[in-house]
């Protein structure tokens, strides 16, 4: 096992409700190496509030609370928001689902890429344009220096997630959330992203947090799967036994995803389990 | 049941027009279940609007139930063809609830029995009493597009038309969702004409399948043929290949 990245221990997030407090996340331990861990679960199973807790993204009245959450040596527990701003984006990025929506309409894809590199690296304007092209050449795309001053509703969903993974790894994180990153994009597209993803964190040794609702997906592409519900996790495989899950959960949702070549007349639904609710930890 | 007949279809007129779908012919019969796969913008979702009238196409036949259609349609026309679209949080009016969502149809086609309907098409879907007079964000998203197939159906259409229909839906919602399709297909005698990203999902619901690729029906195969990789056109293999998920010895190379 490689060095440890990100270690969490018994992380919870809660928001007061009506009726209590809502438990979104519970219990949640993991730790991440130079590694590729993947987060499956369906809406609502607190995946991605997972990740956003790693991120300090949970905002008020959100409560995040751990036994152990730290981020290299620094401990993210009660961090200020001034210290969060300097840990994204330098050691810790997030790529999100659409990048319709998390790129700034009203400037040039080359800038917001060359902004990121400036202000964590305090480089010179024309050093954050040069490492802002080697990037986007980086991420395939084949003729940066038009794509620079592109904007973002020039450019296809597939190329506006590229531009959001070149990024977030200008300033060289040493991990890479995304969160449903190819969910947005066509069938075809979604491989091309997953490819320059892999190939961008193997060479520079990134850990990587893949949060999904596509169990196939996850399965092929990381090393490891933390199966999520109702805010816990409630089982990890390594990614390439998924097949051989034990969790009633995991293996009911594996029958219920219709399967090329194995035609059944009725999919089998997923019996949800009461018991699946109660805390694990 | 549902013939096309060389159709082309553009956005716009004039040189500006926008060709969306060029020189279409496929052919369904009634009962049959055909899918319709191909990336965005490829022109599948455009072939379905077309079809219900939405939209009006510019050259070629559109004939439904053995009627010849154009983009003006009888009450009768549309009675025939409904269609249930993808996102269900964006296609159910948020200020009704799904009692009025349901009664509106009925009152369009002046049908008898309204009552009766409504109760009948909620519990068609699987959704009982206590659903019928919540507003649209009182619902999951499943129960959503129950309604939205609900209100399809309670025009007793022979043609239903769906656009991704379970492509906003988490898996185990997704297998309810396509299990009640197959279950109505059956009962009523639907003919389908489904489009989707997703090939199983395709697979799993329609005899045959139609590829499509910047406005043109490349291929037309099978579920069984697309299971065995038994695909003639080059475009039909990259989206089997797509399809199969990520591949790390594929990507690399």
């Amino acid at each position: 096992m490689s060095e440890t990245l990100l270690a969490v221990r018994n992380l919870r997030v809660t928001y007061p409700g009506d009726d209590g407090e809502v438990r979104a996340v519970r219990n949640v331990s993991f730790t991440l190496g130079r590694e590729r861990l993947g987060i499956v679960g369906e809406s609502g199973s607190g995946k991605s509030t997972t990740g956003r807790a790693i991120m300090g993204l949970v905002g008020r009245p959100g409560r995040i609370e751990a036994d152990e959450l730290r981020l290299g040596d620094t401990d993210l527990r009660g961090l200020s928001e001034r210290g969060f701003r300097k840990l994204r984006g330098r050691r810790i990025a997030m790529v999100l689902q659409d990048p319709k929506y998390s790129l700034d309409p009203v400037m040039s894809v080359g800038q917001q890429i060359a902004e990121t590199h400036r202000s964590h690296l305090r480089s010179t304007q024309r050093d954050a344009r040069r490492a802002a092209l080697e990037m986007l050449q980086a991420v395939h795309i084949r003729d940066p220096e038009r794509v620079y001053t592109m904007y973002p509703h020039q450019i296809s969903g597939g190329m506006g997630q590229r531009v959001m993974i070149a990024m977030m790894l200008i300033a060289g994180p040493d991990i890479l959330i995304a969160d449903e990153p190819t969910s947005a994009l066509d069938v075809t597209v979604q491989t091309q992203v997953l490819a320059i993803l892999d190939e961008l964190v193997r060479r520079r040794g990134m850990g990587l947090i893949l949060i999904s609702h596509n169990l196939h997906l996850v399965s092929a592409f990381c090393d490891r799967v933390l199966v999520m519900y109702g805010g816990q996790v409630l089982e990890t495989c390594a990614a390439g036994k998924l097949a051989e899950a034990r969790h009633p959960y995991t293996r009911g949702l594996l029958a219920a995803l219709p399967r090329l070549g194995h035609r059944r007349a009725e999919l089998p639904q997923l019996q949800r389990d009461p018991a699946w609710m109660a805390d694990t930890a | 049941m549902i013939a096309l007949d060389d159709v082309t279809i553009a956005y716009g007129t004039g040189p500006r027009a926008v060709v969306a779908v060029r020189n279409l012919s496929l052919a369904v019969p009634e009962g049959e279940a055909v899918g319709l796969v191909g990336e965005s913008g490829s022109g599948k979702s455009t072939v379905l609007r077309a079809i219900a009238g939405l939209i009006p196409h510019a050259a070629g036949e559109i004939t439904l139930a053995g009627r010849r259609v154009d983009r003006r349609r009888t009450t009768a026309e549309r009675k025939t063809t409904q269609m249930v679209f993808q996102d269900p949080y964006g296609s159910l009016h948020p200020n009704q609830t799904v009692d009025q969502i349901l009664a509106l149809p009925v009152a369009i086609h002046r049908l008898d029995r309204g009552e009766a309907r409504i109760v009948q098409a909620l519990a068609e879907v699987g959704l009982g009493r206590e659903h019928r007079y919540r507003y649209p964000h009182q619902l999951s998203g499943g129960q959503r597009q129950r309604v939205a197939i609900a209100r399809a159906l309670i025009l007793e259409p022979r043609i239903l038309l769906l656009d991704e229909p379970t492509s906003a839906l988490d898996v185990s919602v997704q297998a309810e969702i396509l299990n009640l399709l197959a279950r109505l297909r059956r009962d009523h005698g639907l003919t389908l004409l489904m489009v989707s990203h997703d090939l199983a999902v395709i697979a799993h619901l329609c005899e045959r399948i139609g590829v499509m690729s910047n406005g043109l029906l490349v291929e037309i195969t099978t579920a069984t043929a697309m299971a065995s990789n038994a695909v003639t056109h080059d475009y039909t293999r990259e989206l089997l290949r797509s399809n199969a998920g990520f591949d790390r010895s594929s990507a690399m190379g």
